[in-house]
């Protein structure tokens, strides 16, 4: 059983909710932390770290000496990241998105695949989780292969596996829902939050992932997320007031769901769908 | 000072620390401005910004593949080919699941009928608003699109545009979160970045990335500690942090429960009074007073 927790907008609260399921589910569920740009879940469940490995992407390598200059690879690069000076191929690492066609088409064997370090790997474990959490590298631009590599790197017998996934409904988003069973929406009753909920939800349509909502800080905003998720028909499954306690709690090191009764119920509300709806 | 105007970008890393808000707050007290929202995957700004927006430009980048299904010959070879994992099997022949495409053209190249065609990908578009004092651009990135950098580029040269023909002297960026590709293309040649952090461990967390972000591309950072006071410990080893980096902090907006309900009436914290205005007050201030140096 895999379940993403998405938002649309940012800081809602998708990584408390997807600790706190991982903690209420207990020994033998894994988190992944695949909002890899800013990979916050280590920081609630503090696991230990086993192994530790980096990620690369292909990227296209001039063989020395081989090119004649035909330029056919730059002109089936669709992203513009190939330039043949003379017998010379330059590649621009930030454009190219390691589709491989330049490799395959050049009559010389000019290029051969290469390798391009992205990211880090983390696994680890937090009190019988496994945790798995991707980190892209500070000045890299492309984190859509590094997030699909960690949704697939959890123990196949895991279960539950929660994703923890990016902000935004772009291709990063898309691929850290892909592999889900269930997408939990995890939302805020403000203007900000229904436009970003409808987004998200829209985006889980064109998928074909079934949703369910919580809506974090309940009590700060209006009716207008409440009265979206009727009309859709969508589940709401827990509604978590705002408390000042939950940031200083976490602050501190704890993992919010041992301290606070409300997300601890959130979170077994949305496991409890989760198997219902899922089994 | 000629033609150039002053460009700030306001980012933060970590989602929801109050960028949007922050933002449309600064584009009221500064009046004559063009704002642009380059959070074009969840852009927010223009619920905040009144104003009335001319016709949306559409955006149109890059390619996606379509397989004739009467053509193909259900060999497979474009799935082979494909990096992305774009092509999936579907009654006998192939489809590629639009989504996932980035039009590559692999399995073009692969196919031996020639059933594939690639057709231009609309992926998003944007609009320009005329705010009572200013502009603002702002954009909508189709869902799961690939190309939200380029959107970006393109809504900041847009935003430009208008500041030249009509000699502005500033431009305001709210950014996108994360440390990826649109907030590259949002901090390219920015006087500015602010780097609004709040005090817990995964918004200081963020920050020291972001910050590395804008060192990565030599751009000057500032940064502005939002709902400070829930917690104090938090707020001080942001401020460590920062001392220790020479980054400095421009000010801090406390937390107060009643701006979510004026967001819920569209309105910015301003005009509410008490400390959360005050404080904003005193960024835009400061950050005048470091466009004019």
């Amino acid at each position: 059983m895999r379940i993403a927790f998405a938002s649309g907008k940012g800081g809602t609260g998708k990584t408390m909710m997807a600790t706190s399921v991982a903690r209420v589910a207990g020994p033998g569920a894994a988190y992944v932390d695949a909002d890899v740009e800013e990979p916050n879940g280590h920081l609630f469940l503090h696991p230990t770290v086993e192994r530790e490995t980096r990620f690369a992407v292909d990227l296209p390598e001039p063989v020395p000496d081989r090119c004649d200059g035909c330029r056919l690879c730059q002109q089936h690069c669709a992203f513009h990241a190939i330039l043949v000076a003379g017998t010379r191929v330059l590649v621009f690492p930030e454009l190219c998105h390691s589709c491989d066609v330049c490799v395959d088409v050049c009559p010389r064997d000019a290029l051969a695949v290469g390798k391009m370090e992205t990211g880090t790997v983390r696994l680890g474990d937090a009190d019988g989780i496994f945790v798995v959490e991707g980190r892209l590298d500070v000045g890299q631009a492309r984190a859509t292969p590094l997030i699909g590599h960690v949704t697939r790197a959890a123990p196949p017998d895991a279960d539950p596996v929660l994703i923890d996934c990016p902000p935004g409904t772009s291709c990063a988003a898309v691929s850290s829902v892909e592999g889900a069973d269930l997408v939990v929406l995890v939302t805020e009753p403000t203007p900000f939050g229904l436009h970003d909920l409808e987004l998200a939800a829209e985006m889980c349509r064109e998928l074909g992932k079934p949703v369910a909502a919580v809506i974090n800080r309940a009590d700060l905003g209006d009716e207008a997320v409440r009265n979206w998720l009727a009309e859709r028909g969508i589940p709401l499954l827990a509604e978590i007031p705002f408390d000042r306690g939950i940031a200083e709690t976490y602050a501190a090191g704890g993992v919010v769901a041992d301290r606070s009764v409300a997300v601890r119920r959130a979170a077994e509300a949305v496991l409890a769908h989760a198997r219902r709806e899922l089994s | 000072m000629t033609g150039d105007p002053t460009r700030i970008a306001v980012f933060s890393g970590k989602g929801g620390t109050g960028k949007t808000t922050l933002v449309a707050s600064l584009v009221r007290l500064a009046g004559r401005v063009v704002a642009v929202d380059c959070d074009v995957d969840a852009a927010n700004l223009a619920l905040l910004v009144p104003g009335e927006d001319g016709p949306p430009t559409p955006f149109v980048a890059g390619e996606k593949a379509r397989i004739d299904p009467d053509a193909c010959l259900g060999c497979g070879e474009c799935a082979d080919a494909c990096s992305f994992g774009a092509v999936v099997p579907d009654a006998g022949v192939y489809r590629v699941r639009q989504v996932f495409c980035e039009g590559c053209r692999a399995c073009g190249l692969a196919c031996p009928t020639g059933a594939i065609r690639y057709e231009p990908d609309t992926a998003g578009t944007w609009r320009v608003r005329r705010t009572p004092e200013g502009w603002l651009v702002h954009a909508r990135l189709g869902i799961a699109q690939d190309n939200s950098g380029k959107l970006v580029s393109e809504v900041r040269k847009a935003a430009d545009r208008i500041a030249a023909e009509e000699g502005i002297g500033l431009v305001l960026i709210d950014g996108p979160p994360g440390v990826g590709c649109p907030v590259h293309a949002a901090i390219g040649g920015v006087d500015l970045a602010l780097v609004v952090a709040e005090p817990t461990p995964a918004g200081h967390h963020d920050m020291e990335r972001m910050l590395e972000l804008a060192r990565h591309f030599d751009i000057p950072a500032a940064v502005l500690i939002n709902k400070h006071d829930l917690s104090p410990p938090g707020t001080r080893r942001i401020e460590e942090t920062c001392a220790r980096l020479g980054v400095p902090v421009l000010g801090r907006i406390p937390f107060d429960p009643a701006v979510p309900g004026r967001m819920a009436q569209g309105r910015t914290p301003l005009g509410g009074g008490g400390e959360v205005e005050r404080s904003i007050r005193e960024i835009h201030a400061a950050l005048a007073e470091r466009a004019a140096r």
